[in-house]
């Protein structure tokens, strides 16, 4: 292994990301959401990989995280004086303050935080598929909360007027926090030890590690990441509802790590930024696109395109296009 | 005890033929499992294929309209097995089970590009409507399609049981269930017994698919889907490891919803899927095999 190697294993997302974020301002105001939102995809991305990547449990559930932390940043940033009318409903500490995006943002993480923290005390007790149910379950949980609690959010009706202030350097900002903190942790004592029992759960536990206390302290890191990737992601979007943080979203963003590799930062930002793209890229031809000739593409293509992409890698590339490992100076040897 | 007391004879009856048709999906789910150790969440899809199938039948006659449903049900689910879940056999369960994710929203979204060609979303099928006119049993009234459901469940689950108790194929697919490789070594040809489970589940599924057509005749991409959610939960919580226990779970989690559905108003349910899936983590969390499966001995799975 060269010595530089662990420095290349964050700079080569954090620039792969930066590049994205000044193409982002180089485009067409109408082109320039595609970015925003694959840069807003990679970090959501790199936080579910944090728990997945390094514990090797599978979990549906991420995205509750993300939402909980999109709705208390939106909740928290529409301005005082429409709040009375649009969100009447909330608890009065809701309903009488407001405050700045770059705190909702902080809030958002600590929300996402906290509530997976709560979630995984029981829930990492668990393996395989029933964690994979349980955490499947969660996600309808918050899912129907959100939905249906009108004291503490919108309930079924849009979230508006939330400012739109992730733009370029912010989304790009964000993206970048989000994967130095994943790549401490990875380099950390806690990150090689939640990979050992990920590797051999049984020589793990016989070294004196704690499974169940590594897979929550990566759980609930994982689930901050993803709190402040929603809070990114409200702030994008200026307006919500619940069905966007919820089944497709979780899909299309376990496609993105399984694509990318789910062992590695590196394979979460390069599946996130090539699905994103891939994505964005079909629904422009779903409308006709301009290339030399005139490409247009039934409506629904994009999703085919997506689906097929990833039962395509997954049954030839079970490991993901980076292979589920950093990027390095050296070539590979065959393992 | 509101609750109790708006449960009648008719909330009853249609209580247990959802349960039927849950058990028959649970079946399907479960006998792959058996043989491969896959959960296939893109079951759903093949009974939304078998639907639309049905549904652009529906100027056939009714022999044919149901006849073509099984050819594409089956044709789809060899279709999968030679090319899903052959090269995924030795990955891990998590690897599979995303897989089958994937599938399921290629089947999802290839539907939408049919379905949307005529600018609506939803195909009606009218293939053996008479079936939803409701009899008159004892002052209940039924639909008839929920006692074909009934009827045709019984059978089918008693001639599987028939098919893996008393023949050789069952008794091929018993031992692969639970020791695949022993059993190879012994002389169990894989690919056969792998290729009868996935005959055999994709018979269910387009047998289910038959029935839900006629109870719901408006078929649209997500069809089934919210079933085989539904049906998942219930086949894990009773206990995925053991094809009666997993059946149990699914004819629980139909009949209680049936009952719930039918005994509580509209705006009383709304933190029901709450409630539901907050007692599916605590059955995992307690009994992780499962609800209805026994001691920690060593299980025959089908």
């Amino acid at each position: 292994m060269n010595r530089l190697d662990p420095l290349l294993g964050l700079l080569a997302p954090v620039a792969l990301v930066v590049a994205v974020g000044i193409g982002s301002t180089q485009v067409a105001r109408s082109t320039q959401i595609s970015f925003l939102n694959a840069l807003v995809s990679v970090a959501i991305v790199v936080s579910i990989a944090v728990f997945v990547g390094n514990s090797g449990v599978l979990s549906f559930g991420q995205i509750s995280f993300v939402a909980v932390g999109a709705f208390a940043a939106g909740v928290l940033t529409v301005p005082l004086q429409s709040k009375a009318f649009v969100l009447a409903d909330l608890y009065p500490f809701l309903r009488d303050h407001s405050i700045g995006s770059l705190a909702s943002l902080l809030v958002a993480a600590a929300v996402g935080g906290v509530f997976a923290l709560l979630v995984g005390l029981p829930l990492m007790r668990l393996n395989g598929l029933a964690a994979g149910i349980a955490t499947f379950a969660v996600l309808e949980i918050t899912h129907n909360v959100l939905r249906e609690w009108t004291k503490i959010g919108p309930g079924a009706t849009t979230l508006s007027l939330v400012p739109e202030t992730t733009g370029p350097l912010q989304a790009t900002l964000g993206a970048v926090a989000v994967i130095v903190v994943a790549f401490a942790y990875g380099r950390s004592r806690l990150g090689r030890m939640l990979r050992a029992t990920r590797e051999d759960p049984a020589a793990a536990q016989a070294v004196g590690i704690n499974v169940h206390r590594q897979r929550l302290w990566a759980f609930t890191l994982s689930g901050v990441l993803a709190g402040f990737a929603g809070g990114l992601y409200v702030h994008m979007l200026g307006s919500i509802t619940t069905e966007q943080v919820y089944l497709e979203l979780t899909f299309v963003t376990l496609a993105m790590l399984v694509v990318g590799g789910i062992g590695s930062i590196w394979g979460a930002v390069v599946g996130a930024l090539a699905v994103s793209g891939l994505d964005s890229f079909l629904a422009r031809a779903e409308g006709g696109v301009d290339l030399g000739f005139t490409l247009d593409v039934p409506t629904g293509t994009r999703l085919v395109a997506v689906g097929g992409l990833m039962a395509l890698v997954l049954v030839l590339r079970p490991s993901g296009l980076t292979g589920g490992r950093e990027l390095t100076f050296k070539r590979r040897r065959s393992v | 005890m509101t609750l109790l007391a708006a449960i009648d004879a008719q909330t009853l009856v249609d209580a247990v033929g959802l349960g039927a048709v849950y058990a028959l999906m649970a079946v399907g789910i479960g006998l792959v499992f058996g043989v491969l150790r896959l959960v296939n969440f893109a079951y759903g899809q093949l009974v939304m294929a078998g639907a639309y199938t049905l549904a652009f039948t529906s100027s056939w006659p009714a022999v044919g309209s149901i006849a073509a449903c099984f050819a594409v049900v089956l044709a789809l689910s060899l279709a999968l097995e030679r090319a899903v879940f052959r090269p995924l056999r030795t990955q891990s369960p998590a690897v599979m089970l995303v897989t089958t994710f994937a599938v399921a929203f290629l089947l999802q979204s290839i539907a939408l590009i049919v379905d949307i060609r005529d600018d609506t979303i939803g195909e009606a099928s009218s293939t053996l409507a008479s079936l939803n006119q409701a009899v008159s049993i004892g002052g209940v009234d039924v639909r008839r399609v929920t006692l074909a459901a009934i009827a045709v469940a019984a059978v089918t689950l008693a001639l599987v049981a028939l098919l893996l108790a008393r023949t050789t194929l069952g008794l091929h697919m018993r031992a692969a269930a639970a020791d695949f490789s022993t059993a190879r070594l012994l002389g169990v040809r894989a690919d056969r017994v792998i290729g009868s489970a996935v005959l055999l589940s994709g018979l269910l599924a387009a047998t289910v698919a038959v029935i839900m057509t006629v109870q719901a005749p408006l078929v649209t991409p997500d069809f089934a889907l919210k079933e085989t959610i539904v049906v998942l939960v219930g086949v894990v919580v009773g206990g995925i490891d053991r094809l009666w226990t997993a059946t149990l779970g699914g004819f629980a989690i139909g009949f209680a919803t049936g009952v719930i559905n039918g005994a509580l108003p509209t705006d009383k349910t709304v933190f029901l899927p709450s409630a539901v899936f907050a007692l599916v983590i605590l059955v995992l969390l307690l009994r992780p095999a499962g609800l209805f499966a026994g001691g920690r001995t060593a299980v025959e799975r089908l």
